[in-house]
């Protein structure tokens, strides 16, 4: 536990002291901070009875979890991009690697500790998740996140209203499909407004632009991807957890 | 609700019909299906391949106008691209300029220079072309910056002003700076880039006409120069171009040429693909492939588990392929990226059914017909497969009403696709299934060839090599290559590796082909594409390998005049060196003689309408990609190309000689110039070939070191080795918040053998038939029946009479100290006995079922003798070995009591008898002893309260409900008794339903009632063999036999209801509770859940290598342990196996659940609690002070979540707190 904590301040630090605006910056870090020490409060509390058995397996379950969403954060940033930069120059690359370095980052951290908190939740709610439990079914989520980023990437809508209200019906569907519980859909519903949130803090106060000039468009469809991207980790997550205390 | 059961009933009626007729005509059905497969295919073959490659649209140049942006089709053959201008009008000046006639005095630099340096003068011509005040600069694309990464060619290439390309360019469009470059051959190669390069070469670039065709070289044959002038127009104005066209042919006029001007081609680019681009490409095939892995991983229990993966995965893809088919059938061309959708459709329409549908089928009841078998299995899972296709098309049609065009499209295709999606699966997949069941029973009868060689390959046509999958007999033929014997061999582990790689280099030579096959479709189809620009890189690489030959130098004067052709294909040094610059020039005078030269002639033909076409496809777009422009999805228009012809004299081409272009000189034959050329393709072959074998060797070397031969076994000692530690060394560490501490209950002298509870109370009754009571609440000894033949002492057996039997009374050893950790002070009676408990090994676990042959038991004598010489005892023991208790008990027992007759001739009172079953209500004990007698004890009191003797057989297991006594004998009888009390007051209170939630311990029989036990009825011959399990609830009695049935009975009227059958070995365990959910285990590993209100079977699965020790369920899961020291947790509705724990050696059978989510097993002197929902290792509970090691062999769950363990001689009583506050 010490060291996740460590690992998210240290994270959400980095990216504070990354950006320029300094005052701004802080006031987020600490922000963040506070956030991430309530967490990882909830989750000390969670886990101090449980605390030697499961330290270890916390800490692998929440690596895999940071791999994957670095790993998608990546895939569908470059599939965003293809969007509005249809060649690619090298130095496309270069830049996204220059640029916006710490967004991977950050979005393996949130990965972890979304899909760490689902099973957590669960078993607070004491609704364990039955839906489904099988990695076939996870591949399958992955596969409909995926192909709802590549949707959004790639076809064009008629205007925002039906690129958010096709979004949305998919991210519901998606969660119908796999998910159906209710601390499911609450933790998703959490994670896509906390996430729209920072992003507008964080555009806002110059941190990060968005490369399309369109920003309606880029608002419409966040919301829908930070609530399907939820659920999809949840789903990764509580997998995890089945699979690593399978013993 | 009635309408809906009808339409499950219909349904499922419909598909066992369906299932019938599948199985029982596989071969037409498979036949029918394959052919309507390839019948909805057949339209594919009109279809593009799919690839990147440009799609041409031709109208005529005459009538044309710009094309709408509207939507309206009205133009059948219009495709849906052409809509709006396009990005740019391409006009071609293709020139070919020959110097002619050709004069001996020429050198080889002659062939290109002139003709090239006249392209300034066309350029001008061009650029100053005035048609009614409109001139080029007004109608040419502008272009503006290049892309900041292309400064390389920012000398090369027009910037800020017309788009206007030309060999030109190389000089900056400046007659000065060509006519000053001493070497032309050099400025035009040095911008080549070295190796291979699949998109568009700058030479391609700027000459319009693919490198080998230029005739720039100095060894071309026909000595003609080819480029063109390509000029990029952003409006289209026909009567500008026709005034250039003839502006130029008056000009030039070019005597044979009949080119066709009418047409106009307009060329659409669809979306490249690079390197950014695929990588989310290549991810949703990773998770594809993920996906098909983890479902195809689930299909187990069938004779060829890759074939019917290989039927799943066809069934899908052929499916897609149908629907494709016939959507373009019905006039929906696909517009979408076919390679992109490809994944996503594969997920939306799912493995999930196949997989359902082969676990129902499999779990039918083996014994039945393969038809049967079929049919059930299809009837079962109908109405979730009718719900989900259902529930499908109801999201896709939702999808369809999002009314964007992509959605749309791609929901038609997915309707389609789940459309015959379901018709494969019932038509192809359930006969392939029902091939695959027949022949596991065919091998299972061990009936070899003549009756499977009957059956016929199970679908001709190309999938045919997919769907005989085994490779042991891939086709009929192939089987009298083997021994018929060979197959019933099971073949060792090494030759089954040999065949896994002879099947993968099948699939691998498959793939392989086709890769081939493809990519030489693509290619062929390509006439622009890779084969000539290869060609051409290879041909344009070999001066530069000519470069060192500098031996060479001097061949070419020795023979002057040898070949006339050789003369002319000659090869320039690219950076001439001063010393053969004056033998070259003295010998280019020299050849000049005797060859007889032939003018070249300039010829057109078809070919040079549209010059284009032989460049690559990517030329279009790399050259516009240049200046950020995208023709990704855009298309252009071609104009016809203008043809110009140049005919310079010999003079024109002297004069504008440079001076050092009489430097280059013939060097070497163009014999030796072929040579190199091939040398260069051996070398690049060699190359690869050296690469090729070097990655195989590597591959092979790190298999070698990675993957050790015992790879497997390793993995599963690391792994049992692993959870052995554990929790020993969280126990070293620190012991984690004790709340929980195990109480021992600590009295017994032998090892426990019976168990039995009532919430509030807990019997226990030891090897030496003394009979305990406790209060569960508090672990206090509240009563102790000692065994009526032994109570007396074990040296005094003799002295027993009947009256010690019948004057048996209770002693309350109150003073016992139970909460002392020191081993208790054996009563004074045993002084004269040895302690003999130490020599009494109960792990029977470990030791090897030979040893424990009927009759002769354990043979502890040995131990014994010694213990008695120690303690210098005279008389022999008594006792018979003790049965072997543990997991062995039921089959030991009744091999036991055949075993001692002696001792009933010796004795004929039942002192010796011991007690096999124990039963606790209220406050009785009912105890069966191996002797046929039932005994009914006060719990509280300690006096005997009741005795029938009516039967003779061993009570193997007891039941005890209500006020009935339920006995299972080892004859396989089973005998029902009423409890009767005689007292008028009645104060048998019913305890209501029995089991966990049942009263606090008042006692309901009160001490001065007269209890009578009756037998009212007694079923003979309930089994054939004894009966191992017997369990009762809810009205019910089960019976499980080794005669491989279950049987249940009425309670009230003890009438038997069913006779249920699945298992293929003895019933080793049941589980029935209040809910009626009834579960049965065998010795086949197999654990059945019943219905028993209808009898019929629910679900079937095959979990465990030997027994099924023990079965639990809750409302979700089903819990079993066996032999194998595994518990597996079991999804109760879908029989999908959710995890499994893998349990200490003889551990496995201790299994609890106390919640719905608590589960307590068994360990080495220690109890763990798992989350039942996550298979999480919540806690160790260590029963003794350092874990000696002695194995939890029972484990019972009390109500007030209290478990009791088994543990040796001792109980431990351990009390779960947080579990209470939970289920409050």
């Amino acid at each position: 536990m010490p060291r996740l904590e460590e690992r998210c301040w240290s994270c959400s630090c980095s990216t504070g002291v990354k950006s320029k605006e300094l005052s701004s910056a802080s006031w987020i870090a600490s922000k963040t901070g506070e956030m991430m020490s309530i967490i990882t409060s909830v989750l000390r509390q969670a886990y101090v009875s449980l605390y030697h058995v499961q330290s270890a397996n916390l800490i692998r379950r929440g690596l895999v979890l940071f791999a994957v969403g670095v790993f998608l954060a990546l895939v569908l940033y470059l599939l965003q991009i293809q969007r509005n930069v249809v060649l690619f120059p090298e130095e496309v690359l270069d830049t996204l690697f220059s640029s916006a370095w710490w967004i991977p980052p950050c979005c393996g951290t949130a990965a972890a500790v979304v899909g760490l908190l689902y099973p957590c939740l669960d078993s607070h709610l004491g609704e364990p998740h039955k839906f489904k439990r099988e990695w076939a079914s996870v591949m399958r989520c992955i596969a409909v996140f995926v192909g709802i980023n590549h949707a959004s990437a790639k076809l064009d809508f008629a205007n925002n209203m039906q690129l958010s209200l096709t979004l949305a019906a998919l991210s519901l569907g998606l969660w119908w499909t796999f998910d159906r519980s209710r601390s499911g859909f609450g933790l998703g519903l959490t994670t896509a407004l906390l996430a729209t949130l920072i992003m507008q803090l964080l555009v806002y106060n110059d941190i990060y632009q968005y490369t399309s000039p369109e920003f309606r468009y880029i608002r419409s469809w966040l919301p829908c991807i930070f609530f399907s991207g939820g659920v999809t980790v949840g789903n990764i997550g509580r997998q995890l957890a089945m699979q690593f205390h399978r013993v | 609700m009635t309408v809906r059961e009808r339409l499950r009933q219909n349904i499922s009626a419909a598909f066992y019909r369906h299932g019938l007729l599948c199985a029982s005509y596989p071969v037409p059905i498979i036949l029918f299906t394959s052919a309507s497969i390839l019948t909805c295919c057949y339209p594919l073959l009109k279809l593009p391949l799919p690839g990147t490659g440009p799609v041409e649209f031709t109208t005529g140049v005459r009538d044309y106008s710009v094309p709408s942006h509207g939507t309206q089709g009205d133009l059948g053959e219009r495709p849906d691209w052409y809509r709006g201008p396009p990005v740019a009008y391409i006009q071609q000046v293709l020139v070919k300029a020959a110097v002619s006639p050709w004069d001996s005095s020429l050198v080889p630099v002659d062939v290109f220079r002139s003709p090239l340096g006249r392209v300034f003068s066309l350029l001008e011509e061009i650029r100053d072309h005035v048609y009614t005040d409109r001139s080029l600069e007004s109608l040419c694309l502008q272009v503006t910056d290049l892309l900041p990464g292309l400064r390389r060619m920012q000398s090369l290439l027009p910037e800020h002003g017309c788009l206007l390309v030309s060999p030109g360019n190389y000089w900056q469009n400046r007659r000065d700076m060509f006519d000053s470059d001493p070497d032309i051959l050099k400025t035009v190669h040095q911008h080549e880039p070295k190796g291979l390069h699949t998109s568009a070469t700058l030479k391609d670039l700027l000459f319009g006409v693919p490198g080998k065709s230029t005739g720039v070289s100095l060894y071309s044959k026909k000595r003609v120069v080819t480029y063109t002038i390509t000029i990029a127009l952003s409006s289209y104005d026909a009567r500008f171009v026709a005034s250039l066209r003839a502006r130029l042919k008056q000009l030039h006029p070019s005597t044979n040429c009949s080119l066709r001007e009418d047409h106009m081609v307009h060329v659409h680019f669809k979306e490249e693909i690079g390197i950014a681009e695929l990588i989310p490409l290549v991810t949703t095939y990773i998770i594809l492939f993920a996906y098909i892995y983890f479902s195809t991983r689930k299909i187990d229990m069938v004779k060829s588990k890759w074939g019917l993966a290989l039927a799943a995965v066809v069934t899908v893809l052929s499916s897609l392929l149908m629907s494709v088919g016939l959507c373009s059938l019905f006039g929906l061309t696909p517009t979408l990226n076919g390679g992109e959708i490809f994944p996503y459709l594969v997920v939306v329409i799912g493995l999930e059914n196949v997989l359902v549908l082969t676990k129902s089928v499999v779990s039918t009841p083996v014994d039945l017909e393969v038809k049967l078998r079929i049919a059930q299995g299809l009837s079962s899972e109908s109405w979730s497969i009718m719900k989900n296709m259902a529930t499908e098309l109801v999201i896709i049609l939702i999808g369809y009403f999002t009314l964007v065009p992509a959605i749309q499209e791609f929901c038609l295709f997915a309707v389609v696709g789940l459309v015959s999606d379901f018709f494969l699966q019932m038509f192809f997949f359930t006969t392939v299934l029902s091939i695959d069941i027949r022949r596991m029973e065919l091998a299972d009868l061990n009936r070899r060839l003549p009756a499977e060689a009957g059956m016929p390959p199970p679908k001709p046509g190309p999938l045919r090599p997919r769907e005989a999958p085994p490779p042991s007999r891939p086709s009929p033929h192939t089987i009298t290559l083997q021994a018929p014997a060979f197959r019933n061999l099971r073949l060792p582990k090494r030759l089954r590796v040999v065949y896994f790689l002879a099947r993968t280099r099948l699939a691998q030579r498959i793939i392989m082909v086709g890769t081939v096959i493809w990519i030489g479709i693509l290619v062929y189809t390509d006439p622009a594409g890779l084969r000539t620009y290869l060609a051409a890189q290879v041909s344009e690489q070999s001066p530069l390998g000519e470069a060192g030959l500098p031996p060479h130098l001097g061949v070419a004067p020795v023979f002057p005049g040898g070949d006339p052709t050789s003369t002319l294909n000659v090869l320039p040094a690219p950076e001439p060196t001063p010393l053969p610059e004056n033998q070259s020039q003295g010998h280019g005078e020299a050849r000049s003689g005797p060859a007889p030269l032939t003018s070249p002639q300039i010829t057109w033909g078809s070919e040079d309408e549209e010059v284009w076409r032989r460049l690559s496809f990517r030329y279009w777009p790399s050259l516009f990609s240049y200046y950020n422009i995208t023709l990704a999805k855009r298309y252009i228009s071609i104009l016809p190309v203008i043809p110009v012809t140049l005919h310079l004299s010999p003079q024109e081409a002297i004069e504008t000689r440079h001076p050092q272009d009489t430097q280059h000189a013939p060097r070497t034959s163009a014999k030796t110039t072929e040579l190199q050329a091939d040398l260069t393709l051996y070398k690049v072959a060699a190359l690869g070939l050296f690469a090729g074998v070097l990655l195989v060797l590597l591959l092979f070397c790190l298999y070698r070191v990675l993957c050790p031969r015992n790879y497997g076994q390793n993995g599963v000692q690391h792994g049992r080795r692993r959870r052995g530690d554990l929790p020993c060394d969280e126990y070293g560490y620190s012991p984690p918040v004790s709340e929980i501490s195990p109480l021992l209950l600590r009295g017994h002298s032998m090892d426990i053998e019976c168990l039995a509870n009532d919430g509030m109370l807990l019997a226990s009754c030891c090897l030496a038939g003394q009979i305990r009571v406790w209060d569960a609440q508090t672990g206090d000894c509240l009563t102790v029946i000692p065994n009526n033949g032994y109570e007396l002492g074990f040296g005094d057996y003799s002295l027993l009479g009947p009256e010690a039997r019948n004057a048996s009374t209770p002693i309350m050893d109150n003073e016992h100290p139970l909460r002392r950790r020191t081993t208790p002070v054996r009563p004074a009676l045993f002084g004269d006995q040895p302690d003999l408990t130490p020599l009494i090994d109960t792990n029977f676990g470990e030791v090897p079922p030979s040893q424990m042959m009927p009759g002769c038991g354990f043979d502890f004598g040995e131990l014994v003798e010694r213990a008695y010489k120690e303690h210098e005892a005279s008389p022999p023991l008594p006792f018979p070995p003790s049965p072997p208790a543990a997991r062995q008990r039921r089959r030991s027992l009744g091999d036991q009591s055949v075993a001692p007759p002696e001792q009933v001739l010796l004795a004929p009172w039942d002192w010796d008898s011991s007690v096999w079953s124990m039963e606790l209500r209220g406050n009785l004990i009912a105890a069966g002893r191996s002797s046929g007698k039932l005994e009914l004890w006060d719990a509280v009191e300690g006096s005997l309260r009741c005795c029938n003797e009516d039967g003779s057989s061993g009570i193997t297991a007891l039941a005890f409900l209500n006020n009935r006594i339920v006995a299972a004998r080892l004859n396989g009888s089973l005998d029902f008794f009423t409890v009767d009390i005689h007292k008028p007051l009645g104060l048998l209170q019913y305890r209501g339903p029995p089991g966990r939630a049942s009263l606090p311990p008042s006692p309901c029989y009160s001490s001065e009632d007269v209890i009578s036990c009756q037998l009212t009825r007694s079923v003979q011959c309930a089994h054939q063999k004894p009966i191992t399990v017997l369990r009762a609830a809810a009205g019910r009695v089960v019976t499980g036999s080794q005669d491989h049935t279950v049987r249940v009975y009425r309670l009230e009227d003890s009438c038997c209801l069913f006779t249920l059958q699945g298992h293929a070995g003895g019933i080793t365990a049941i589980y029935i509770d209040q809910t009626m959910v009834l579960a049965s285990g065998g010795q086949d590993g197999a654990i059945c859940l019943w219905d028993v209100l209808t009898g019929s079977r629910v679900s079937h699965v095959y979990g465990h290598r030997g027994d099924v020790t023990s079965l639990v369920c809750t409302t979700s899961c089903v819990l079993s342990s066996g032999l194998d020291d595994l518990i597996c947790i079991w999804d109760r509705s879908t029989g999908i196996k959710l995890y499994s724990i893998q349990q200490e050696v003889g551990c496995g059978a201790s299994l609890g659940v106390i919640s719905e989510s608590l589960l307590v097993t068994g360990g080495q002197g220690c109890v763990s609690f798992w989350d039942l929902n996550y298979g999480d290792l919540l806690q160790t509970v260590y029963l003794g002070q350092s874990g000696e090691g002695q194995p939890v062999r029972q484990l019972l769950v009390l109500d007030n979540a209290a478990i009791v363990c088994d543990f040796g001689s001792e109980l431990s009583l351990v009390y779960v707190p947080s579990v209470l506050e939970k289920l409050d």
